[in-house]
């Protein structure tokens, strides 16, 4: 389980390579990256984070989803500070024995993540800034599991 | 007790500071609030719908009528939007 909350940018596709590579007992590796996606007008956005927990939240999860599903490894990347259009936020990969359950945790991971991480998003545009309300079915999606 | 009283998101841009040391004999986090909110009305703005905050004691989340014990730390917050 390796989990990393930082301000630097990263290499999703090495870091893929890294977590699949040598290794023979997982069939299935499944990622999911998040954007800074722009509907217009976004400059950058900011993302504030409560260091003492972040990565804890984070591994609680990780964890819970190790107890959940048989997993062979799990990794989380979650960047904080001022990404611009397009930059990545974050990423999760999950190494099983088969796909079913390395989907369903990185599936798990991202619900859990959105809501259970503390992370909170500013978005800072042409002509003002918001901090980006969290949604009600985002809330609900936890409901799933 | 002493407290370390911490703000994120809008309720630290509301509040207009992210960390505070308090003194207080605030028995849950409920009772903190009010305290809080009795200061100044930038502090009853922060604090004027509880269905808005989520609130973390010692970095684990809880509920505001969670007892604060031997608690050192106490987060204020929206509803984290992560991922």
């Amino acid at each position: 389980m390796d989990v990393r909350v930082q301000s630097d940018a990263f290499d999703a596709g090495a870091e893929l390579n890294a977590f699949a590579g040598g290794r023979d007992d997982v069939g299935a590796v499944v990622s999911f990256s998040g954007l800074v996606r722009d509907d217009g007008g976004l400059r950058h956005m900011e993302i504030e984070h409560y260091p003492g927990m972040t990565a804890k939240a984070i591994e609680g999860i990780a964890r819970e989803a190790m107890e959940r599903w048989t997993l062979g490894d799990v990794l989380v990347i979650h960047r904080h500070g001022i990404l611009r259009p397009g930059a990545r936020i974050m990423m999760v990969a999950t190494a099983a024995p088969h796909r079913a359950a390395a989907f369903e945790a990185a599936d798990f991971l991202m619900d859990y993540l959105k809501s259970r991480a503390p992370f909170w998003k500013k978005e800072v545009r042409d002509d003002g800034a918001d901090w980006v309300a969290a949604k009600a079915a985002d809330e609900a999606a936890l409901g799933r599991w | 007790m002493t407290l370390d009283v911490l703000y994120f998101a809008w309720v630290r841009e509301r509040i207009g500071l992210p960390r505070e040391r308090i003194e207080t004999d605030a028995a849950t986090v409920a009772d903190l609030v009010e305290e809080l909110r009795a200061r100044e009305d930038r502090y009853a703005a922060a604090f004027a719908d509880l269905a808005a905050l989520r609130v973390a004691v010692d970095q684990d989340l809880t509920s505001f009528d969670a007892p604060l014990g031997a608690a050192r730390e106490v987060a204020f917050f929206p509803p984290m939007t992560g991922g």
